[in-house]
């Protein structure tokens, strides 16, 4: 479903090389978790992957179904199906978590010439999905984010998730600044939306999400590229004996 | 029309040459004739007038302005009592009858009791600042209405602003006088002519609660200044909004005397302007007198396209004035490079146990809540709008009611959506 292949980016206004090279492949159906130190590139390849300003392609290719995404608006990849929790979720003011949701989903609806949602119709499906995440009404009716716990916030990127359907969804480090029992709350959110036609990218640095989200491959980061991959047994030697020699002489 | 038009001082000297009627009014007018000939009127150099030039309400005439068709869509479905101005001259046959439960309206030619207020408030604000434009309004209004509120009023009273031809200058002086625990919603909309001068001088007793919201007819090119002056007694409330779409030089003048214990003032504002010649000022003026007076001025601009937005507000705490919170915020969202905030926020604080805050900001688009919208699928337009909505929110959430906020905004997000997409920044 995704595939990267040697995907070099630099920051736009400074010489600086972020991905050097980095070649991954997320088929239909699969989990793949992606580790590395930190500053390593991980939300580098996320954003760049969702269509943030400020990087640069230099070399490489991004393609999601055989689609070059690269050169697509941020919105055209959500509508294509792409999905990013962010490691850091915006706090908007001002605009409710409702409205922006209900926005965000109708014109994806749109865009892929599907019908939109009416308000009842979208207000029941938030409300389930919303129910099973644990995330009262109450919350949903402040603006985006906003006087969310760090947690919280995590919840609700998932939320979002739920609700837009995507095909790939990317997760950068939602397990962070999560308790036990949201992280077994946002692992059950995660595990009821695989299927055999969605992959997920979950980025982490703890192994104990990946207890919960079963992944197929795990990759490991590391200076902008992917130096090993492997089944979920790498997470666990991650785990026990840190990146040390993985990453040498990368 | 020699009483429409006495914007300059040529103009107060044709209005003498052509009498005003005789009235209970004509000792406030003319105590208020002789105040503008003392002040004197404001020249460019003026500290007061340095982020607005006065020119263009002095100058002989204004050119005439082009007019939308309709009244604009704002509150029309609100229930409501409309009464219509037409060129700035109140048309009965054009309004609602004017009965209303816990209100008597009438104009101001008709109400005896509206002498005892007229000028009164006006007359007192000329300290530190004068501000002579205001008086010349009490000194040659013969228009506007008086509002005597003395229950719970059930409906918002609507006064609604027509252009018969957009070549008008148009003047006039409303009266509003709150009785202890009554309160009362003004809307005031619409456009009255191609150069405006208005007051209002709102006396609010004891536990009396007032609402107001104005908002600028949107696509006209107006040169306007308006006036409030309002005093506030004991545990009473001012709310006090302005919306701002368009128009070319507005200057805004808030003058509010807290005079008795617990008074509530929040006088807010959101302003759009999207081209060079758009020049929006809001200069606020709150003192405090009281004891535990709660003020707040929230005032947000979007300025597009050269466009200018001028905030100065102050915040007076007299001695003895302990326990005041005072809270003043001014905020500019500049689209583009070419638009410019100019802002002069002041504290001045003669007693040792108060809390006031002050702060002004100038801003871009924040580019990092921009993408997580459009990662969500909203596109570009639609995000920046939303964004747009979501800087301008904490003006609009001090429009208490919220059906009538409801309104403000998707005045707003349809101006917003239009401007923003035909050109512009986004
Ligand atoms: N906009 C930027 N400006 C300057 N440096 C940047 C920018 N974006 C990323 N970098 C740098 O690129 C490197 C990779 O950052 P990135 O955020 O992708 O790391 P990460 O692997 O997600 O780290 P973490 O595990 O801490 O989240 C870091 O050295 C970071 O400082
Ligand atoms: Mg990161």
């Amino acid at each position: 479903m995704l595939k990267v292949e040697n995907l070099h980016v630099k920051l736009e206004d400074e010489d600086k090389e972020i991905l050097k090279g980095l070649t991954l492949e997320v088929p239909a159906g699969e989990v793949h978790a992606i580790m590395g130190p930190n500053g390593s590139g991980k939300s580098t390849l996320s954003y760049v992957l969702a269509g943030r300003d400020g990087y640069e392609v230099t070399q490489g290719s991004a393609t999601l179904d055989g689609r070059d995404i690269l050169e697509m608006d941020p919105e055209v990849r959500a509508a294509e199906g792409l999905f990013l929790a962010f490691q850091y979720p915006v706090e908007i003011p001002g605009v409710g978590n409702m409205t922006f949701l209900r926005t965000a989903l109708n014109a994806q609806l749109k865009a892929r010439g599907q019908a939109e949602l009416s308000s009842g119709d979208f207000l029941k499906l938030v409300r389930e999905k919303a129910k099973a995440l644990a995330i009262d009404a109450d919350m949903l009716r402040r603006g985006v984010n906003v006087g969310f716990s760090g947690g919280e916030k995590k919840r609700n990127e998932i939320l979002q998730m739920a609700v837009l359907e995507p095909r790939m969804c990317i997760l950068d480090e939602t397990d962070s600044g999560l308790d036990v029992d949201a992280m077994r709350l946002v692992a059950d959110g995660v595990n009821a939306l695989r299927s055999p036609d969605r992959a997920f990218l979950v980025i982490t640095h703890y192994q104990r999400l990946l207890d919960h989200i079963v992944p197929d491959v795990v990759h490991i980061l590391s200076n902008g590229r992917i130096v090993r991959s492997g089944g979920p047994e790498l997470a666990l030697e991650v785990e026990e004996s840190g990146y040390g020699e993985m990453v040498e002489g990368s | 029309m020699a009483d429409q038009a006495l914007l300059s001082n040529d103009a107060v000297l044709v209005g003498a040459a052509d009498p005003l009627p005789q009235d209970a009014l004509t000792p406030a007018r003319e105590a208020a004739r002789e105040r503008v000939e003392t002040l004197g009127l404001p020249g460019r150099r003026d500290e007061y007038w340095r982020f607005t030039r006065p020119d263009a309400f002095l100058a002989p005439d204004a050119p005439a302005v082009p007019l939308p068709e309709g009244d604009g869509i704002l509150f029309a479905e609100v229930d409501r009592l409309k009464l219509v101005f037409v060129d700035g001259r109140f048309d009965a046959s054009a309004s609602d009858a004017l009965e209303l439960d816990g209100v008597e309206i009438a104009p101001l030619s008709e109400a005896p009791w509206a002498a005892s207020l007229y000028g009164s408030l006006e007359g007192r604000a000329h300290i530190p600042v004068p501000r002579p434009f205001a008086a010349l309004n009490t000194a040659a209004a013969v228009e506007g209405l008086a509002i005597h509120v003395t229950g719970k009023v059930s409906r918002p009273i609507h006064i609604l602003h027509r252009s018969s031809d957009g070549t008008a200058d148009a003047l006039w002086h409303h009266v509003i006088r709150v009785e202890p625990g009554a309160e009362a919603t003004i809307l005031e909309t619409g456009i009255a002519g191609a150069r405006q001068n208005a007051v209002i001088e709102a006396d609010i007793a004891e536990g009396g609660r007032l609402h107001m919201i104005a908002a600028k007819r949107a696509g006209v090119p107006e040169l306007s200044l308006g006036h409030l002056f309002a005093r506030v007694a004991e545990g009473g409330t001012l709310k006090s909004f302005e919306l701002a779409l368009d128009g070319r030089v507005m200057r805004r003048e808030t003058v509010v005397e807290m005079a008795g214990d617990d008074a509530v003032v929040h006088v807010a504002g959101a302003s759009y302007g999207r081209d060079k010649g758009f020049h929006h000022d809001d200069t606020i003026f709150i003192s405090h007198a009281g004891l535990r007076g709660e003020s707040r001025q929230v005032f947000k601009k979007v300025l597009q396209g050269g466009a200018t937005g001028v905030f100065q507000g102050k915040i007076l705490v007299k001695p003895g004035a302990q326990k005041t919170d005072g809270y003043q915020i001014s905020q500019a969202l500049l689209l583009d490079d070419g638009s410019q905030f100019l802002a002069k926020p002041e504290l001045e604080i003669h007693a040792d146990d108060v809390k006031c805050s002050h702060g002004s900001t100038t801003g871009a688009l924040d580019e990092t809540a921009l993408f997580y919208l459009r990662s969500r699928g909203v596109p570009r337009p639609r995000a920046v709008v939303l964004m747009v909505l979501s800087f301008l929110a904490a003006a609009l959430e001090e429009i208490e009611d919220e059906a009538l906020r409801t309104q403000v905004a998707d005045r707003l997000d349809e101006a917003l959506t239009e401007g923003l997409n035909d050109g512009g920044a986004a």
